[in-house]
C-alpha cells in the first residue's frame, strides 16, 4: 500500500501545527548555502569552457622566454595558422614627461587566432571587435592609462626609444589576465613589427614570447602529438582545453574555499535540525503510539515519518535552490570585476550539490531521532512514560558529525585539504567547548555575586548546561569567522605595515643595461638623491642538481614546479648583503674571484633538497655552468630590498649577457625624479611596490567580502541554531513561566529575566567568538606570519555587543509567546 | 484467555502484577474489568488488544493466539478489528477532530476517509466541530471525538479504559450513553475498564480483579 498520499497529508498538518518550520529553515538554508556559491563557480567554470579558445587567442600555445627553436614551427601543417606575441612590463612616458608602469604586448598581424580584439575610440564610448592588432606606429591603450599618464586618445605615447600615437582603447582581448603583474599594470598593444625600435628586449630581459597556432581539429591534434617531445624545459604548450591552468586552478580553490565555508553553515544547520527533528519526534511519540494502536505496523509509522522528512527535504531543496540562485547574484556583485567576463547561465549541477547536500543533513542529523520511534511501543497510550526519548547526549550528534565529514571530503578539491579542513574545524570546535565549557562554570561560581534580576536568567542558563554549550559553540563559530574576517584581518594588515620600516623601498628598477648602471648612479647624485645600490643578475635555468637531472614533475609543491619552470635570476657579490645571515657552510673571501661556488637561500634549499657541497648545473643561455653549494642563506624577503636565491662571486656569471635590478625608496607622491629617470633611461622599468601591493590587497578584499558574504549565511544558522534550541526548551519554559505567574511575578519581572538569560548567553558566545578570533589571529601570525601580533580590546567589545545585542533581540523574539500565555490553561493542561 | 500471567522486574525484586487469569468473553458481550487502583486493570486491558505481552499465558482472539503473531501480526490485527476509547482521549494534538477521526481509514487506504469520518462526526454530535483542533474542544467533546475515531473502521471489538476518568459526572454519563448507544447500533463486543460502579452496573458481566487476581465474575 502506499504512503505518499498520507504522509504528505501529515507533513501538511504538521506544517500547519508550525512543528517543522525551524528543521525547513535549517534545510533551506542549508541549501541555499551551497547551491549559491555551487552557482557562482558553475558559471565561471563555463565561461571559461566556453571562451577557452578565445581565452588562449588561438588552439594551440606555446610560451617560452626565448624565441622558440626553429625545429617546431616548421612541423606546423601549411594549412594551419601562426600568430607570435611577446609579453613583458616596461614604462610608458607622456610627452608631458610623466610616466607609468606598462604590460606591454606586441602582436603579429596574424593575432588573435581565435577571439577578437574589442577596441574603442573613446573612454567609456561603445566599443568593437577588430581582427588582427593595431597598425605599426600606433598602439591600443586601456583606458587606465589616459589618468595615469594625463594623455587622450591620439596623443603620443612614448615606448622606450620609440613614440607611438594611441590610436585605440583597449575593450577586451583575449590573454586578458595572466599574472599579477599583467593584471596590475595597464595594458599596451603594438604591432611585432614595432618591437625592435622600442629597444626595449635586449639579450638579458625577461619577456615572455607566445607562439600561437590554430587549425582543425585533426590538425591541432596532430601537432601537439608532434610538437610536445620536442619542447625544451621552459617551453610551454596548452591546448584550448588545458587553457588558463592558472585560472581554472584558481577557480578550483575558489570553489572548494567557498564551499567550505558553506559547509560550515551546513554544519550549524544539521545542529539546528537534530535539535528541532528530536523536538518533532518528541511531541509525536503519542501519536505514534496511538497509530500504533489504531493498527499501523511499526514499520509503516516510522516510515511515514521518513517519508514526511523526505518530502520535507525535497521542498526546501527546491526552495533552498532558488533562493541560492538569488544569493549567487550577491557573489557575482562581489567578484564579478575580478573576472572580466560575462558569465553564462549556470549549469543543473549545483542543484543537485544543494540536494545531496540536504539529504546527507537529513541522514545524518534527523535519522537518529526518527530511528528512536522504533522504541515507542503501543502500550505508551496506557503508560505514558513508555519509550520516553532520553536527553540528548554527543552521541547523537555523531552521525550528523560523519554526515558533515562525508560532505566535506566531497566538496574540497583534495583528500589532503579536507583532512586539513576538518582537522582545523574539530580543533576549533573543541577549543570553542572548552571556552564556553569554561565561561559558563565561572557564571555558576560568580552566580551568588549577582544582582537578584539577573539571578533567575543566569540560573537558566546554567541548568541547561548541555543545551547553552551547544547554542556557543554555535554562535561562537559564525561570529569568530566574521570577526576574524572583519576585525582580526585589519589588525593583521596594520601589523604588517607597521613592521615595514617607513623608508622601506617601495620602488624596484628593473632592466637596467650593463652599460647603464654608471650612468644611472650619476643621474641619482646629480638629483641629489642616496645613490641606490645595483646588483647584476643573469637568467639561468637550473638543470642539474647533485648529478640528477631535474625533473619538474618530480617535485610535489607547486611553488617548487613553478620555480624551475622559470630562469632563475643568478647574481655575483664579493660581500654579503648586511640584511642575509649565513645559516651554513662559509660565504667566500674578500679577492676569491671566479671559483665556481654559490650561495643558495634556505627556503629554496629546503624546497628542492639542495645541501652544502652539492653541484647544481645552470643552463645560461645554452651554456653549462656547474657551481658547487658552500653556503646558505636566510634573506628577510619582507624588508623589501632586491635578494637573490642563487649568488656567486664574481668571476663566475659574468660573462653573459646582465641586466641590473635596484631597490629605492621614493616618496609616495613624488612623480617628477621618476619620470625624469624614465625619459632619461626608457627601457628602465620602474615597478611601483606600493601598486602591485595595492592589486593584491584589493584582489584580497574582494576574496574576503566574498567569504564573508557566505559567512552570513553561517550565522543565520547560528541563529536558527539558538531558535531551535530555544523551541526545544519552550514547552518548559511556558510552564516555569506560568507557575512563577500564580505565585504573583509580574510580566515585567519575567521579561527581565529573560533578557538578562539571553543576554549573559549573547555576552558569553561574543566573548567566545572573540577569543577564538584572536587565538586565530594569533597563531597565522606567529606561525605563519612571523609578526607580533596582540589582539586588541576592540576586538572582544565588538564581540560582546554584537553577540549581546544579536543573541538578545533574537531570544526574546522567541521566547515572548511565554509571557503571553495565561497561566491557568497551561497549568491545567499539565 | 487462559493461564494469563505478567510480571516486571522492580527495584525490590520481581512484582506481579497478574496471575492465573482465566476467563472468556463471548462476542457482543459487554464486560467491565474493575477493581481498586493498582489491581491491574489496566495491564489486563492493555495485554487483552495486543499493546502489551504477557510472559505467560495465551490470549485467544477469533481462535487465533495473538502472542503467536508478532508484533505487525497484532499490528493487523488491531486495524481490522479493534478499536480503543482511553482516559486521556490519545487525540493527536496537531490534526483537526476530523483528521483525528479519518486517521484509522487513512492507515488502511480508504479513498472515502472524509466522508465517512464526517458521517461518524455527525453521529456523536461533533459535525460543527469539524475543524477544531483538540485543545479547543471540552473534554466531553474530545472524548467523543475518541469515541467516533475507535467506531469510525468498525471494528468487531472494542477496548475502553476509564472513558470518563477525566470527565465530570454529567459529561461521563452523557458519553457512556454515546458509547453504550453506538455498541449496540453495531453489535460491537465491548471491554471496557473502570473503578466507576454505575457504568460497570451498564455492563452485561463483571470481571473483578484484586491484587493481580481474577477475584469473581457477576
Amino acid at each position: 500500500m502506499s504512503r505518499m498520499p498520507l504522509s504528505l497529508r501529515m507533513l501538511l498538518r504538521d506544517w500547519r501545527a508550525g512543528e517543522l518550520r525551524v528543521l525547513a529553515a535549517a534545510l533551506v538554508l542549508a541549501v541555499a548555502g551551497i547551491t549559491a556559491v555551487g552557482f557562482f563557480t558553475d558559471r565561471v567554470r563555463l565561461a571559461l569552457e566556453r571562451q577557452a579558445g578565445e581565452l588562449l587567442g588561438g588552439d594551440v600555445s606555446i610560451t617560452s622566454g626565448q624565441p622558440l627553436s626553429a625545429g617546431i614551427e616548421g612541423l606546423m601543417p601549411a594549412t594551419m595558422r601562426q600568430a607570435h606575441t611577446v609579453e613583458f612590463p616596461s614604462m610608458a612616458l607622456s610627452a608631458a614627461g610623466r610616466s607609468a608602469l606598462v604590460a606591454v604586448r606586441a602582436v603579429s598581424p596574424e593575432y588573435p587566432l581565435r577571439g577578437t580584439i574589442r577596441v574603442g575610440e573613446q573612454a567609456f564610448a561603445p566599443d568593437r571587435a577588430i581582427a588582427g592588432g593595431p597598425q605599426p606606429g600606433t598602439v591600443w591603450v586601456e583606458s587606465r592609462l589616459l589618468g595615469a599618464l594625463g594623455i587622450a586618445p591620439g596623443d603620443d605615447i612614448g615606448l622606450g626609444e620609440a613614440s607611438f600615437r594611441v590610436a585605440g582603447l583597449l575593450a577586451g582581448e583575449p590573454l586578458a589576465g595572466g599574472g599579477m603583474l599583467f593584471g596590475a599594470a595597464p595594458h599596451v598593444m603594438l604591432a611585432l613589427e614595432d618591437l625592435e625600435r622600442t629597444g626595449l628586449v635586449q639579450p638579458a630581459s625577461r619577456v615572455r614570447h607566445r607562439y600561437l597556432f590554430a587549425g582543425d581539429a585533426a590538425e591541432v591534434a596532430a601537432f601537439r602529438k608532434v610538437a610536445e617531445p620536442l619542447l625544451a624545459t621552459g617551453e610551454r604548450l596548452e591546448t584550448a582545453e588545458d587553457a588558463q591552468p592558472q585560472l581554472r586552478s584558481a577557480l578550483d580553490r575558489a570553489r572548494s574555499f567557498l564551499s567550505l565555508a558553506a559547509l560550515s553553515s551546513v554544519l550549524l544547520a544539521g545542529v539546528a535540525v537534530a535539535m528541532s527533528a528530536r523536538r518533532f519526534i518528541s511531541r509525536h511519540l503519542d501519536g505514534s503510539a496511538v497509530m500504533r494502536c489504531l493498527g499501523a505496523r511499526q514499520s509503516t509509522v516510522l516510515r511515514l515519518y521518513a517519508l514526511q522528512l523526505t518530502w520535507l527535504g525535497l521542498a526546501a531543496i527546491a526552495v533552498g535552490g532558488v533562493l541560492g540562485w538569488f544569493a549567487q547574484y550577491g557573489l557575482e556583485r562581489i567578484m564579478g570585476a575580478m573576472l572580466q567576463m560575462s558569465l553564462p547561465a549556470p549549469s543543473w549541477w549545483p542543484l543537485m550539490l544543494g540536494a545531496v547536500t540536504a539529504l546527507v543533513t537529513l541522514l545524518g542529523f534527523a535519522l537518529p531521532p526518527l530511528l528512536h520511534l522504533r522504541h515507542v511501543p503501543a502500550v505508551r497510550v496506557l503508560r505514558g512514560d513508555a519509550g520516553a526519548m532520553s536527553p540528548a547526549g554527543l552521541l547523537a550528534y555523531l552521525a550528523g558529525g560523519g554526515a558533515i565529514v562525508v560532505l566535506l571530503l566531497w566538496y574540497s578539491s583534495s583528500v589532503r585539504l579536507g583532512v586539513q579542513v576538518a582537522a582545523g574545524a574539530a580543533a576549533a570546535l573543541a577549543v570553542l567547548a572548552a571556552i564556553a565549557f569554561g565561561l559558563l562554570s565561572l557564571l555558576r561560581v560568580i552566580q551568588p555575586w549577582l544582582a537578584p534580576a539577573w539571578r533567575p536568567g543566569v540560573r537558566s542558563l546554567v541548568r541547561r548546561r548541555g543545551s547553552t554549550v551547544v547554542q556557543l559553540m554555535a554562535f561562537g563559530l559564525g561570529l569568530s569567522v566574521l570577526l576574524s574576517l572583519l576585525v582580526v584581518r585589519d589588525d593583521l594588515l596594520a601589523a604588517w605595515d607597521g613592521a615595514l620600516p617607513a623608508d622601506a623601498p617601495n620602488r624596484f628598477l628593473v632592466n637596467v643595461q650593463p652599460g647603464q648602471v654608471e650612468a644611472l648612479q650619476a643621474f641619482f647624485a646629480e638629483q641629489g638623491l642616496d645613490v641606490p645600490e645595483l646588483f647584476p643578475m643573469v637568467r639561468g635555468r637550473l638543470v642539474d642538481i647533485a648529478g640528477n637531472p631535474v625533473d619538474i614533475e618530480s617535485f610535489d609543491e607547486e611553488r617548487a614546479r613553478n620555480l624551475l619552470r622559470r630562469e632563475f635570476n643568478l647574481s655575483w657579490a664579493e660581500v654579503m648583503q648586511s640584511d642575509n645571515r649565513i645559516v651554513a657552510g662559509r660565504w667566500w673571501q674578500l679577492g676569491e674571484r671566479g671559483s665556481a661556488e654559490v650561495s643558495v637561500e634556505e627556503g629554496i634549499a629546503e624546497a628542492f633538497g639542495i645541501s652544502i657541497g652539492d653541484e647544481l648545473v645552470f643552463d645560461v643561455g645554452g651554456e653549462r655552468l656547474a657551481v658547487r653549494v658552500t653556503s646558505l642563506r636566510s634573506v628577510a624577503w619582507d624588508s623589501f630590498r632586491v635578494n637573490f636565491f642563487v649568488i656567486a662571486p664574481p668571476g663566475v656569471f659574468d660573462a653573459h649577457p646582465a641586466t641590473w635590478i635596484s631597490s629605492l625608496h621614493v616618496p609616495r607622491d613624488d612623480h617628477r625624479v621618476l619620470d625624469r629617470l624614465v625619459r632619461a633611461f626608457p627601457n628602465v622599468t620602474v615597478l611601483d611596490v606600493a601598486a602591485i601591493m595595492d592589486h593584491v590587497r584589493s584582489i584580497m578584499d574582494r576574496v574576503t567580502a566574498a567569504v564573508e558574504y557566505v559567512f552570513l549565511f553561517t550565522l543565520v544558522a547560528g541563529l536558527l541554531v539558538m531558535y531551535a534550541a530555544i523551541q526545544a526548551t519552550l514547552d518548559e519554559r511556558i510552564r516555569e513561566a506560568a507557575l512563577l505567574r500564580t505565585l504573583g511575578a509580574g510580566r515585567g519581572q519575567l521579561l527581565r529575566a529573560l533578557m538578562a538569560e539571553f543576554a549573559v548567553l549573547g555576552l558569553l558566545a561574543g566573548l567566545a567568538a572573540a577569543t577564538m578570533a584572536g587565538l586565530s589571529g594569533w597563531a597565522i601570525s606567529t606561525w605563519i606570519l612571523d609578526l607580533t601580533y596582540t589582539p586588541g580590546m576592540a576586538l572582544w567589545l565588538v564581540g560582546a555587543l554584537v553577540g549581546m545585542l544579536g543573541i538578545g533581540v533574537a531570544g526574546i523574539a522567541g521566547t515572548r509567546h511565554v509571557l503571553d500565555v495565561p497561566p491557568l490553561g497551561i497549568l491545567r493542561a499539565s | 484467555m487462559a493461564n494469563l500471567e505478567k510480571r516486571v522486574p522492580s527495584p525490590e525484586g520481581e512484582l506481579v502484577i497478574l496471575r492465573d487469569m482465566q476467563f472468556s468473553i463471548e462476542a457482543g458481550e459487554t464486560v467491565a474489568i474493575v477493581g481498586a487502583s493498582g489491581s491491574g486493570k489496566t495491564t489486563l486491558l492493555g495485554i487483552l488488544a495486543g499493546l502489551d505481552t504477557p510472559t505467560g499465558g495465551q490470549v485467544m482472539i477469533d481462535g487465533v493466539d495473538i502472542f503467536g503473531l508478532d508484533e505487525d501480526g497484532r499490528a493487523d490485527l488491531r486495524r481490522r478489528s479493534i478499536g480503543f476509547v482511553f482516559q486521556s482521549f490519545q487525540l493527536l494534538s496537531n490534526l483537526t477532530a476530523l483528521e483525528n477521526v479519518m486517521l484509522p481509514l487513512e492507515l488502511v487506504g480508504r479513498r472515502d476517509a472524509s466522508a465517512v469520518a464526517r458521517a461518524m462526526l455527525e453521529r456523536v454530535g461533533l459535525g460543527v466541530r469539524l475543524h477544531h483542533y483538540p485543545r479547543q474542544l471540552s473534554g466531553g467533546e474530545q472524548q467523543r471525538v475518541a469515541i467516533a475515531r475507535a467506531f469510525v473502521a468498525d471494528p468487531a471489538l472494542l477496548f475502553a479504559d476509564e472513558p470518563t476518568g477525566n470527565l465530570d459526572q454529567r459529561t461521563g454519563d452523557r458519553v457512556i450513553e454515546l458509547l453504550f448507544d453506538m455498541n449496540r447500533e453495531r453489535g460491537t463486543t465491548l471491554v471496557l475498564v473502570t473503578h466507576d460502579e454505575a457504568l460497570a452496573a451498564r455492563c452485561g458481566r463483571r470481571l473483578v480483579l484484586d491484587g493481580g487476581r481474577l477475584a469473581g465474575t457477576v
